[in-house]
């Protein structure tokens, strides 16, 4: 019997489980329903695209243009309405109905909107498709004035992208500091002082109460004339400053693409519930990527990681699994690498540290180098670093393989950067033992 | 037959010509900082052990690539950048859980060990033999990258 399987949603988690479906059941009918008009491509390259260090054929998934093809997977730009999970079928917005034996679903997550007056503005945008990407490339021309609201994880990645465009930047967050999800008070008042330094204006601790359109008719045909900027929008904050811009990039939130699943009876928290097995509450529904909440490799908890390794590891494990191979997954891993205009941090698992745990903290401010690690007893549990760009993955090495530390804890809370000498020592240990006389 | 890169850390003596000789032959500069392999010292126990990709089964930085920028090569079987499509994200830098992807902040792109197309300069220029290029079924290998991945199951 040839199995059914479609797929709703054609970003990374979507592209990689088909991949891994057509390896996995060769014979099997694989159908991707994407509903954005580009070829599938990764929401990540689209910093890159803005600076123009690619094209848009370079944040595309996969580069051959028969690859989809020549590995029979059906691709579909369309959209799905609505999903009978009793009679197993799908309703598409071009009108037409499809069946399925197992569906997995990664929608994703889009980008909301504050609800604060203003935000529907013209001349406001979200930064999180290719659509949003061109939008911006449009006014983040040079010298224009940009206000960016929100310094998370993708607000900074969008960050570096507008101060290399050579806009005239101001960065808000409600925040007290930069990347607050991410990095220890230090580290993100660290990045913040380095964006400074950089010509990038931020203001933390601070709201946006509203947005509305700059001067009359009049003043912008005066600033076509004059071949000015138009400053169309005026930005006002909680502390009654007002910022004038010609371009605002909202990077304030998120919200999973879930509605169309309504009354499918699937549990769902902050994304759709899911196993070990990429498996939901309802029977031959897998979910997968951005829209799914499964386990946290560190809390055992479950949780919603938006990032591209967990896209892509939870794709190629519902692959498996639909395709009747079953896959246990231990978790995802919760783990960041930003590049603030040339200053690289990560962090990486508990970084805030566990309960009755140790930490170690360096920090050279002046050098902007800074290295956190956090223990559980001699296992490390997480950490966060800045400036570190030579063996950083060892640090998810040592998290991830729960590497007993022993002795090599103490050297580490003696001095944090012998991180790949511990590894070594721990996990090859004969092969660092000294040389026998 | 595939190969791949055998290290003894009971031979090295810590001269570091792997390191000149792979920054050499990869960034045409005598620049261990820039080597894709990296002798590690431990002073206290009089050793030196060289470490480098073993272009493992998992091969996470492949998976973690969000542009298709790191392939397998099918006749070396190593895990090789594209630099041409690498946009600089640095994911692969924190996939690996073996820590030896990495970023090269003067080019924007990512390095790491790709066997040197089947001729690694690194094991060329060890004077020792503590890195070899070996046939990969042999089994000292398999158990060291069995090792490896004990230590480091994600999935
Ligand atoms: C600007 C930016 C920078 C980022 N940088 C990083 C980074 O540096 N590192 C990192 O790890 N992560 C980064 N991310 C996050 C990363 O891109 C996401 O984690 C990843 O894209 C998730 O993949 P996914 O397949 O789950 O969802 P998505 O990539 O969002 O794909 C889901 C697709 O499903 C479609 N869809 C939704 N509903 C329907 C429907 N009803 N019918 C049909 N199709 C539908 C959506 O339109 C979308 O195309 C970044 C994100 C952005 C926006």
């Amino acid at each position: 019997m040839i199995h059914r399987y479609v797929i709703v949603g054609a970003g990374p988690a979507g592209v990689i489980a088909a991949e891994t479906l057509r390896t996995t059941d060769p014979d099997a009918d694989i159908t991707l329903i994407g509903d954005e008009p580009e070829r599938p491509y990764s929401r990540m390259a689209i910093p890159y695209l803005l600076i123009e260090k690619i094209g848009e054929e370079g944040t595309h998934l996969r580069k051959g243009n028969d690859h989809y093809d020549s590995k029979g997977i059906r691709v579909l730009r369309d959209r799905v309405e609505k999903v009978d999970a009793k009679t197993k079928r799908l309703t598409l917005k071009s009108g037409g109905a499809m069946d399925y034996d197992k569906l997995l679903v990664c929608t994703g997550s889009r980008a909301v909107r504050p609800p604060v007056p203003g935000f529907d503005l013209p001349g406001v945008h979200t930064c999180w498709t290719l659509e949003d990407a061109r939008n911006i490339a449009r006014l983040a021309e040079k010298g224009a004035k940009v206000v960016l609201v929100g310094a998370g994880f993708v607000g900074c990645i969008v960050l570096e992208a507008l101060a290399l465009r050579g806009v005239d930047l101001t960065v808000l967050e409600m925040g007290d500091r930069m990347v607050p999800r991410m990095m220890s008070p230090i580290a993100g008042g660290l990045i913040k002082s380095w964006c400074e330094k950089k010509g990038v204006r931020v203001i933390t601790s601070t709201r946006v109460t509203g947005i509305t359109e700059n001067g009359g008719l009049m003043n912008k045909l005066v600033n076509t004339l004059t071949g000015k900027p138009t400053r169309a929008l005026k930005v006002t904050l909680n502390t009654g400053e007002t910022l004038d811009a010609d371009l605002v990039v909202s990077a304030a939130g998120v919200a999973p693409n879930i509605e169309f699943l309504q009354g499918c009876g699937l549990e769902i928290e902050r994304g759709i519930l899911i196993d070990h097995y990429m498996q939901t509450n309802v029977p031959d529904i897998y979910a997968a990527g951005d829209v799914a909440q499964g386990r946290d490799f560190s809390t055992g908890g479950l949780e919603v990681h938006a990032i591209q390794p967990t896209a892509s590891e939870h794709g190629r494990t519902a692959g498996l699994n639909m395709a009747g191979v079953p896959t246990y997954y231990r978790g995802s891993f919760n783990m960041n690498v930003l590049d603030t205009l040339g200053l690289i941090s990560s962090s990486f698992g508990l970084w805030m540290g566990v309960e009755g745990g140790d930490r170690v903290e360096m920090c050279e401010p002046d050098r902007f180098r800074y290295l956190q690690l956090q223990f559980d007893g001699d296992i490390m549990v997480g950490a966060t670093s800045l400036g570190l760009t030579q063996h950083v993955g060892v640090l998810r090495g040592l998290i991830q393989g729960k590497v007993p530390l022993g002795p090599w804890k103490a050297k580490l809370m003696d001095d944090p950067t012998r991180i790949m000498e511990a590894y070594l020592a721990c996990n090859f240990a004969a092969r660092v033992a000294p040389k026998a006389a | 037959m595939q190969r791949s890169l055998y290290i003894d850390p009971q031979k090295c003596t810590g001269c570091l010509q792997c390191e000149m000789a792979c920054s050499y032959e990869n960034e045409q500069a005598f620049n261990p900082s820039k080597s894709r392999i990296k002798v590690f010292a431990f002073h206290e126990e009089g050793r030196f052990v060289p470490y480098t990709c073993t272009q493992c089964a998992e091969a996470w930085c492949l998976h973690a690539c969000p542009v298709e920028a790191i392939t397998k090569n099918p006749a070396t079987g190593a895990m090789e950048v594209n630099e041409k499509t690498c946009v600089g994200c640095k994911v692969c830098t924190i996939a690996c859980p073996f820590g030896t992807v990495n970023y090269n902040t003067a080019t924007g792109k990512v390095i790491k060990c790709d066997l040197c197309q089947g001729d690694p300069a690194c094991a060329k220029a060890c004077p020792t033999g503590a890195i070899t290029y070996v046939d990969s079924s042999w089994t000292g290998l398999d158990k060291m990258r069995a090792w490896a991945a004990k230590a480091n199951t994600a999935a």
